[in-house]
């Protein structure tokens, strides 16, 4: 019988009308990388904040090593020896790595000022042992954000853990920092730990995992040996059906230039040229895809076509028309429909009934305006039974649910029919999928398609890589608001996209600009 | 795999209905908040050794005109009472058309104030032609009232300036600035200006005759076509929805093409207006001549309770501003009957305080639904 680090045996968790957790059983073994697969919603963070002493769990018992524990706040958690890598990075920007991860713990000398020198040592050598080649004396700001990642790993090294937990970590990560955190997790392993790895990509539980546990809304389906278990049957155990993993797609037939961005130069809100020199062209009947790490300059350059930001210098053509100086209304009358990034902030009232939210680009038009400035209330509901079966869109109280009580997955098919059913010349989708379940992101995946088929031209936006992979046809690397290549998508290489979404030039630079433009 | 438990005994489940759809109802919590107030209201009348039937009997004098001691009938009362209750429907419609478009107007007060003004300005110099002359006060106070607003709003819209301190600041500019201007008006000591002519009153012969000579004016007209304004604006027009939305989601109004500046701007002048009319009503209906104000009227602060108590709706705040305006005006005849007036005060008072009882229920109603979540074990699907 195997050693077991961690044992969490048929735990429940309650929320206001919804169980997070029921009886799920997870049992780690001393020194294995354990993966937690599930969609969003499975429960997988939930679980992993019990663990961590952040819930208390309704039901169920937990072992650490063999003994029975109750972990009540965070702070037992470490005194376990149990560590997290949150998602989300707890950092002081401008304190040095060494000065965030003795924070809490600071070493003192005899007359109370830190020893700093002596914690930097103590961080210089985990770091070597481990491999993960961190400058102690170097400030959050000046690194990378894989280099951030690794302070956040040594935070808990040198709390002692030998349990480590992480909470998607690839999530922000290019893909040669996915690999060097591949490596990182198997060098962890190697010197004895313990690892805990949250994911809902399958690819990562194949490459780093020696056993996972699948859960699927909130119950427990199973754990498996991950060397004995294909992608599918793991997918399958996840969904809870046969999922496809590429996006159905004939050849893309493109057509004339849509939108064509010359030499564009956006500042950001601080002032800075967030988008610099960038010229990109989108056609009739193809999906551009940019790929790039979030904060390269992606949200400035949707802003600056959608209207939502001022160009400082440069120009965007709609079908040759000039569109820069246009107002927001002007160019969603122009053609340009915008599935924003942050669903939530820009893309919904959440307050407003779901049919006044699909109203809100076409209100002031017919059937919804009537004469003198009276909008048919009764034609926007009509309109939202409409898309609501159109889009299949989960909604309890019909058209006259609130936005705010949809699931995320809904409120995004929402968003995708009102811009769909505008019937744009050019669609601006950016994250369309972030936080959805599979089955929102192979429909909503379908109806990109469906638009590019119908000559639409669309420019995706997106931090997953597979995403852009899989549903695009060119793909365009962006950098440090620059374009730094564009290839074709059939003959794409990952590892090369990915040299070029960290700014090295190498792609196949995009050959047919400028001829088109003659005729504008 | 675990079996779902669906027992639940119907009458809970009933009852569990009822009561979440009355806390679900802003009408039937601010019926209850009323009621509980005027239940403190007696009993504080019952510790100071008065008679409360006698407030009651006030109060329905107020409304019926009916004296139930004496057993006489004088409809003057209905009269002043509806008097009472027009400067306070309008400020009410004024913060009410604010709050509905997510913007707090603190300052109803001062674009009252201007509205007051403007009126009192028009009808000493106006052109003195009868029809004519009252209608272009009203006018000029509702365009006072409105840019009163307006600057407030384009401010906050343009360069993020927070609308409550902005209008706070701006009620002692509209107040001195009226106190300053009408002096200035020749024969006007400190505190009145000569009579007006008679062209510039709101005088209504037809309703002074029904209501046995009471200062019920042309006014009512202009309160009646603001409540019809204010819920057609708001429940049915383009203007309504592109304010409610951008009240709502100012990022995603605007994400949608609707012009944000414009409309922060057009509500903050829209919710001055009703303001500013208020102060016309007061200024030419209530009063034959111009005041030098020595404080301020406060009908723009209460109108914030009289939307409040309204749920800033239409026909909430025209029951609301009609109860405020009742608790004003049975005062004196409280007084006659030996009930201290400052009842009427605490009264209202307590109505306001008690309306925060709303989100005092929303928390029992998430504590149950999460008891039963627990319970029942129910999930979606």
């Amino acid at each position: 019988m195997d050693e077991y680090a961690i044992e969490m045996l048929e735990v429940t968790k309650v929320f206001p009308g919804v169980v997070a957790n029921d009886k799920v059983t997870l049992r780690v073994r001393e020194n294995e990388i354990h993966a937690i697969l599930g969609e969003n919603g499975a429960g997988k963070s939930t679980l992993m904040s019990i663990l961590f002493g952040l819930y208390d769990p309704d039901g169920g018992s937990i072992r650490v090593k063999g003994k029975d524990v109750r972990i009540r706040d965070p702070n037992e958690a470490t005194a376990l020896g149990i560590g997290m890598v949150h998602q989300h990075f707890k950092l002081v920007h401008n304190y040095t790595v060494t000065e965030n991860i003795i924070l809490g713990l600071e070493p003192k000398r005899r007359d109370g000022t830190i020893d700093l020198s002596g914690a930097e040592r103590r961080v210089a050598e985990l770091s070597e042992r481990y491999g993960l080649s961190v400058d102690p004396r170097a400030k959050i700001e000046s690194i990378t954000v894989g280099m951030q990642q690794r302070v956040e790993i040594l935070k808990i090294l040198y709390r002692n853990a030998d349990i480590l937990i992480f909470d998607e970590p690839t999530a922000v990560l290019t893909p040669q920092e996915i690999d060097e955190l591949m490596s990182i997790l198997k060098r962890l392993k190697a010197e004895g730990k313990t690892i805990i790895l949250i994911t809902h990509k399958l690819r990562e539980i194949k490459e780093a995992a020696e056993r996972c546990t699948v859960l699927r809304r909130g119950r427990y389906i199973g754990t498996v040996d991950v060397a004995g278990t294909s992608e599918e049957e793991m997918a399958a155990m996840m969904v809870g059906r046969a999922v496809k993993f590429r996006v159905d797609k004939a050849p893309a037939k493109p057509g004339d230039v849509v939108l064509c961005i010359e030499d564009l130069t956006v500042m950001s809100a601080k002032g800075h040229p967030a988008v610099k020199g960038l010229s990109l062209d989108v056609r009739a009947g193809e999906i551009v895809g940019l790929a790039g790490v979030d904060g390269n300059g992606q949200s400035e350059l949707i802003q600056a076509i959608t209207g939502l930001a001022k160009v400082h210098t440069g120009r965007i053509l709609l079908e040759g028309r000039d569109i820069t100086r246009l107002s927001i209304k002007e160019r969603v009358e122009a053609g340009i429909g915008h599935v924003p990034e942050d669903r939530h902030k820009h893309g919904l009232v959440l307050d407003f009934r779901l049919d006044e939210n699909f109203a809100l680009k076409c209100y002031d038009k017919a059937p919804i305006l009537r004469k003198f400035g009276v909008l048919d209330f009764g034609a926007m509901a009509d309109k939202g039974e409409t898309l609501i079966g159109e889009y299949d869109i989960r909604a309890g109280r019909g058209p006259a649910t609130k936005a705010r009580n949809m699931s995320g997955g809904n409120q995004q098919k929402a968003i995708i029919a009102r811009e769909i059913d505008l019937s744009p010349r050019l669609l601006v989708v950016a994250q369309p999928t972030r936080g959805l379940d599979v089955g929102a992101i192979e429909y909503i995946h379908k109806r990109i398609v469906a638009e590019r088929d119908k000559g639409r031209a669309v420019l995706l936006i997106s931090f997953e890589l597979d995403e852009i992979m899989g549903l695009c046809d060119r793909i365009a690397a962006i950098s440090k608001g620059e374009i730094v290549g564009v290839v074709d998508a059939a003959a794409a290489e990952e590892r090369a996209i990915g040299a070029m979404m960290a700014g090295v030039r190498g792609g196949v630079r995009d050959g047919g600009r400028g001829r088109e433009q003659g005729a504008s | 795999m675990a079996s779902d438990t669906t027992g639940k005994p119907q009458p809970a489940t009933l009852r569990v209905g009822a009561l979440d759809a009355f806390i679900a109802s802003d009408g039937a919590i601010s019926l209850l908040v009323v009621l509980l107030g005027f239940l403190c209201g007696t009993v504080l009348i019952l510790a100071v050794g008065r008679n409360p039937a006698n407030m009651y009997a006030a109060l329905l004098q107020t409304l019926t005109g009916f004296d139930i001691t004496r057993g006489t009938w004088n409809a003057r009362y209905i009269g002043e009472w509806l008097t009472a209750s027009m400067p306070l429907i309008l400020c009410g419609l004024s913060m009410g058309f604010a709050a509905r478009t997510g913007l707090f107007n603190i300052g109803a007060e001062g674009q009252y104030v201007m509205g007051l003004t403007a009126a009192q300005f028009v009808a000493l110099y106006g052109p003195r032609i009868s029809g004519l002359h009252w209608a272009l006060a009203l006018l000029a106070g509702l365009v006072a009232g409105a840019l009163w607003g307006a600057l407030v709003g384009w401010l906050k819209a343009r360069y993020s300036v927070s609308e409550v301190v902005a209008t706070i600041m701006l009620n002692y500019v509209a107040y001195f600035l009226s106190r300053f201007l009408t002096q200035l008006i020749p024969a006007a000591n400190t505190y009145r200006t000569p009579a007006y002519p008679e062209t510039a009153l709101l005088k209504n012969a037809l309703f002074e005759r029904l209501t046995n000579g009471s200062r019920l004016n042309t006014g009512l007209f202009v309160v009646a076509l603001c409540v019809l304004f204010y819920w057609f604006v708001i429940e049915r027009t383009k203007l309504g929805y592109e304010l409610r939305a951008t009240g709502f989601n100012k990022e995603a109004a605007r994400c949608s093409g609707i012009k944000v500046t414009r409309s922060i701007t057009a509500s903050m002048a829209i919710s001055g207006g009703f303001a500013g009319l208020a102060g016309v009503i007061v200024a030419l209906g209530s009063f034959g001549y111009g005041r030098v104000l020595g404080g301020l009227d406060n009908y723009g602060f209460n109108g914030i309770a009289v939307a409040l108590v309204g749920n800033s709706t239409a026909g909430g705040t025209l029951l609301s501003g009609l109860l405020f305006g009742m608790l004003a005006s049975a005062q004196p005849l409280m007084q006659s009957r030996q009930i201290p007036k400052e009842v009427t005060w605490i009264i209202s008072g307590l109505v306001v305080v008690f309306i925060s009882l709303r989100a005092g229920f929303r928390m029992i109603a998430e504590w149950r639904q999460k008891r039963i979540a627990e319970k029942g074990g129910t999930r979606d699907e």
